[in-house]
């Protein structure tokens, strides 16, 4: 039988992958995103798991409001990455440096 | 080794080599194609948790909807990759070690010793006509009647942001305004000239 | 009658609040008008509250018209507590106080002589003057009216806060000024003892009424208190002190005396105001009132007994060699509340609230009569200058002389009766320093004669005033100034004999001031003298009789009829003639020790904590080394998003990893 902590075990992995993702493409914004994805992915896997395991369908319909979420955020994240290569013909997040001091 | 544990550690194994190739890619429409495969996977894998409502959800909404999403504004966009690319090779050693050690510690607290299978027994399976769906939807009405509102509204915010956010008025356009369309009058359009007859 | 008592209390505060503030607008006219009407309203209502007492038809009134708030079962209310003392005070503060009204009218009319042209402070000055000493009035009602602590502060600190602006009143002169803030300051030291004592009763009898704190009194009597350390103290007799400190500094009694001969500056009405009937009596009045506290504790008794006789005597001695004329009343002043407080260490309540009226009487006049004097001299206040003035001022003269007589205790006068049964009841007292204190006020006695007397000959006897210019001027002052003078002369004269029945032999207040039966002097005294006729008739046999007369006849001697002789003895005694002259050295001592002590204190703190620690330290150093953070935390703000992003991701490991082995 799956083990609960082979699911878990899993997420994990998942999560630091995504962040080693965000680490290395640190200048892509698009996979920025793509990484923010798959950690969402990687808590919702944890989700699962403990629903399954504990008998509750609560953490089913956590998964549900997150996947709401998390399809809001790449709609608003992507309109935004299209205005700003819009007005600065680049996703290179070393260009965005309005904020230096 | 089960059946069911064998279609575990293959989509568990396919779920992590996509990830992986997500992240190294060097080109970002092969990463979307590899988190395409990646949901798809892990779908599978909630299907043998028994969530399948999620599994499905998971499928329709983020590979038919949000990954075409990305994969819309990637073929939109005129990227310069090897911009992008620069550093990668740098930092690729830092973010290795960076992972195994989160990866390492995750594991230390959810490994076999405190979530094995002596500590979690494995539910019963559900009979045949159980219904995932049903049960997801009869407390999604009920017990999260308000938040699943408040997510309906979420989503529509996040509809009309994104509009706003991408519009714009374009001043190369040609349009025609129909009210000034509709008021206009006949000395507007017809001049009537009177001019003499060609002679022959 | 509740509406009787208000219109007593609030009558002069209408007044004083139309005159303060709309005196610009009714004039001078209808500023003196409104204020002496209210206290005429005052006054007449008082001697009927007083004659109905006499009569028998009023009852004791004690109860609260406001209840201001309740706070842990404290009461803080407004009220009033009007029985037979409260009468007598009542009817001494706005008879005196009307008089002075009537007087002001003359003695201010031409007060715009004292203000620079320019002085903003000099316009309505009139009105001003008339407000506040209507303000006085009323916060001297309040003071002695009350029924609770709470209001006799309130009345305390009205009081000391009114004389303030009054002695200080001409703003323009200098030492106006610091004679007004010595007095406000040294009032502080005796207030804050008083606050304390308040302070105390309330926090072991949980009340600032007077009835039930008296009620508690006999129950409190063996308590003893730690303070600090383990020494053990009564808890009266710190009750007693702490309270009698506060009339210390109201009613000047050594070493808080100092601010009183200074308050000359102000203009003498207000000297009068506040040395007859007002200010300097409350310390006595409020000691009477707390008799069934102070009864309880014979240290607190011996205390005021010790302090009380010291002042009566030693500052006597200084009005001898006083030359400025207000100032000599000034020091009289000081030595009859000395006076007092003896009768009261004694326990002879009775007979220090006796001498408190009839020294109002001839003291308010006595310092009218002075301020007549000066009003004649055109502001020349020293009596060496003066001399003969009898021919110029005959009612001046008379009323002075009636006045002086009272206050030396001359047979049948007023003084008379009422100092000789202080001196009786301190023969009597058994408590300790009694005897020290019988001593110094028998010895104040020939002081009071001889400073009383050679003032009285140098002013009015002699050859005329040296200023030849000065002599073409001098006349008897309006009516205004005289009228109150003749008003107050009768009782001088009169009011010792006719009241010393009921109120010290009788059963006046019987029920009001209440005294140990192992205390009552006053009971001794009535062994031997039943009545004021006994008291005259005994006159031979008492030896303070001697004494005023050996006085008066010194004084007559040296100032009259060999007039060289002053300088010789002068010479003679320099060493003491010096030390009088410069009053102890009190002054000095207090200039040396305390205000250049606090003005030290206040140097260093400003240099050092306010300008160093405050200032530069927390205030400035606060923001220098936030500054100087931020100049070094600002680098960390990149401004690119992925460092941000890395800073995230670096503290979530580091909080893994603190999760997992820590």
């Amino acid at each position: 039988m799956i083990a609960l902590s082979d699911y878990l075990i899993l997420g994990a992995i998942l999560f630091a992958i995504s962040v080693a993702g965000i680490f290395i493409n640190r200048k892509n914004v698009i996979i920025l995103l793509m990484c923010v994805e798959l950690m969402l992915l990687a808590v919702n896997m944890n989700f699962i798991a403990f629903s399954h395991f504990l008998g509750d369908t609560a953490g089913q319909v956590f998964v549900f409001f997150i996947l709401t979420v998390a399809a809001a955020e790449a709609a608003i994240g992507l309109a935004i990455l299209v205005v700003l290569f819009r007005s600065k013909r680049s996703i290179n997040v070393e260009d965005m440096d309005v904020l230096k001091g | 080794m089960t059946l069911e544990k064998l279609i575990f550690y293959v989509l568990a194994a396919v779920v992590i080599m996509a990830a992986t190739m997500v992240v190294t890619r060097r080109n970002p429409v092969h990463s979307a194609l590899f988190l395409i495969l990646a949901f798809f996977a892990s779908s599978g894998i909630w299907l043998l948790a028994e969530a399948e409502f999620l599994a499905i959800v998971l499928v329709l909404v983020y590979v038919g909807a949000v990954m075409v999403l990305f994969l819309f504004v990637l073929m939109m966009l005129d990227i310069d990759l090897a911009v992008l690319r620069a550093g990668f090779i740098k930092l690729l050693p830092l973010g290795i070690i960076m992972a195994i050690a989160m990866a390492a510690e995750l594991i230390l607290v959810v490994g076999p010793e405190n979530f094995g299978i002596d500590k979690y027994a494995a539910p019963a399976r559900h009979a045949a006509d159980y219904s995932n769906t049903e049960e997801i939807g009869s407390v999604l009405y009920t017990v999260y009647m308000y938040p699943f509102e408040i997510a309906a509204v979420i989503l529509l915010v996040a509809i009309i942001a994104a509009i706003g956010l991408t519009m714009r008025k374009r001043s190369d356009t040609k349009y025609l305004d129909p009210a000034t369309q509709v008021v206009v009058k006949r000395k507007d359009r017809v001049r009537m000239v009177s001019m003499d007859a060609e002679r022959g | 009658m509740e509406n009787i008592y208000l219109t007593i209390v609030l009558a002069p505060l209408i007044g004083a609040i139309i005159a303060g503030f709309f005196g610009g607008t009714i004039g001078r006219k209808g500023s003196h008008w409104v204020t002496s009407t209210g206290v005429g309203i005052s006054t007449l209502l008082s001697l009927y509250v007083l004659s109905d007492f006499i009569l028998g038809k009023a009852e004791t009134f004690n109860g609260s018209v406001y209840t201001w708030m309740v706070s842990d079962g404290i009461h803080m209310e407004v009220g009033f507590l009007v029985d037979k003392l409260t009468a007598v005070m009542i009817s001494v503060v706005t008879f005196v106080s009307f008089c002075i009204h009537i007087y002001t009218i003359g003695y201010m009319a031409d007060d715009e002589h004292n203000w620079p042209k320019t002085s903003l402070a000099g316009r309505n000055s009139y009105q001003r003057f008339f407000s506040y000493i209507s303000l006085f009035t009323f916060s001297m009602l309040m003071l002695v009216m009350s029924n609770n602590f709470l209001q006799l502060f309130f009345g305390w600190e009205a009081v000391g806060l009114v004389s303030y602006l009054l002695i200080g009143f001409w703003s323009v002169r200098p030492t106006a000024i610091f004679a007004n803030l010595k007095a406000f300051i040294v009032n502080r030291v005796g207030d804050f003892g008083f606050i304390l004592g308040i302070a105390a009763i309330a926090m072991y009898t949980n009340s600032l009424d007077y009835a039930e704190v008296f009620s508690m009194a006999p129950g409190l009597a063996d308590t003893q208190i730690q303070i600090w350390g383990d020494s053990s103290w009564s808890l009266m007799s710190v009750i007693g002190i702490l309270l009698f400190i506060g009339a210390m500094g109201k009613s000047a009694q050594v070493p808080l005396h100092v601010w009183l001969p200074d308050s000359m500056e102000g203009p003498t009405p207000i000297s009068a105001l506040i040395h007859a009937a007002t200010m300097v009596t409350a310390g006595v009045f409020m000691v009477a009132r707390m008799s069934p506290l102070y009864e309880f504790s014979e240290t607190a008794l011996s205390f005021v007994l010790v302090i009380g006789a010291t002042t009566a005597f030693f500052t006597g001695l200084i009005g001898i060699v006083q030359n400025d004329i207000k100032r000599v009343v000034a020091y009289s002043t000081l030595s009859q509340l000395g006076y007092m407080m003896v009768a009261l260490g004694a326990s002879a309540y009775a007979a220090g609230i006796f001498h408190l009226m009839t020294h109002a009487f001839f003291k308010a006049l006595l310092f009218l009569a002075a301020g007549s004097v000066i009003i004649g001299m055109h502001h020349d206040q020293d009596i060496r200058n003066m001399g003969g003035v009898r021919k110029y001022m005959p009612i001046t003269y008379w009323t002075s002389l009636l006045g002086s007589l009272a206050l030396i205790g001359f047979p049948g006068f007023s003084g008379f009766f009422s100092k000789d049964a202080i001196i009786e009841a301190v023969h009597h007292s058994s408590i300790a320093g009694s005897g020290y204190a019988y001593v110094l006020v028998l010895a104040g006695v020939f002081v009071t004669a001889l400073y009383s007397f050679r003032m009285f000959f140098l002013v009015f006897h002699g050859e005329g005033p040296r200023d030849e210019h000065a002599k073409e001027h001098l006349h008897e002052s309006p009516k205004v100034v005289t009228v109150p003078l003749i008003l107050l002369a009768i009782p001088s004269v009169i009011i010792g004999y006719l009241t010393i029945g009921p109120m010290l032999f009788g059963d006046w207040f019987k029920d009001v001031l209440y005294v140990l039966p192992e205390h009552d002097t006053l009971a001794a005294v009535q062994a031997v003298v039943h009545s004021g006729n006994g008291m005259l008739a005994h006159t031979y046999a008492s030896p303070a009789f001697y004494l005023a007369m050996a006085g008066l006849g010194v004084a007559w001697y040296i100032y009259v009829k060999n007039p060289a002789i002053a300088d010789k003895v002068k010479s003679t005694l320099s060493p003491v003639y010096t030390l009088l002259d410069k009053k102890y050295w009190f002054d000095e001592a207090y200039q040396a020790v305390f205000a250049a002590g606090s003005r030290g204190i206040g140097k260093f703190l400003w240099l050092v904590g306010d300008r160093g620690v405050i200032d530069g330290l927390a205030v400035n150093g606060s923001a220098y080394s936030v500054g100087w953070l931020a100049s070094i935390v600002r680098h960390l703000q990149t401004g690119y998003l992925y460092h941000y992003a890395i800073a995230m991701i670096l503290g979530l490991l580091l909080l893994l990893t603190w999760f997992v082995f820590v």
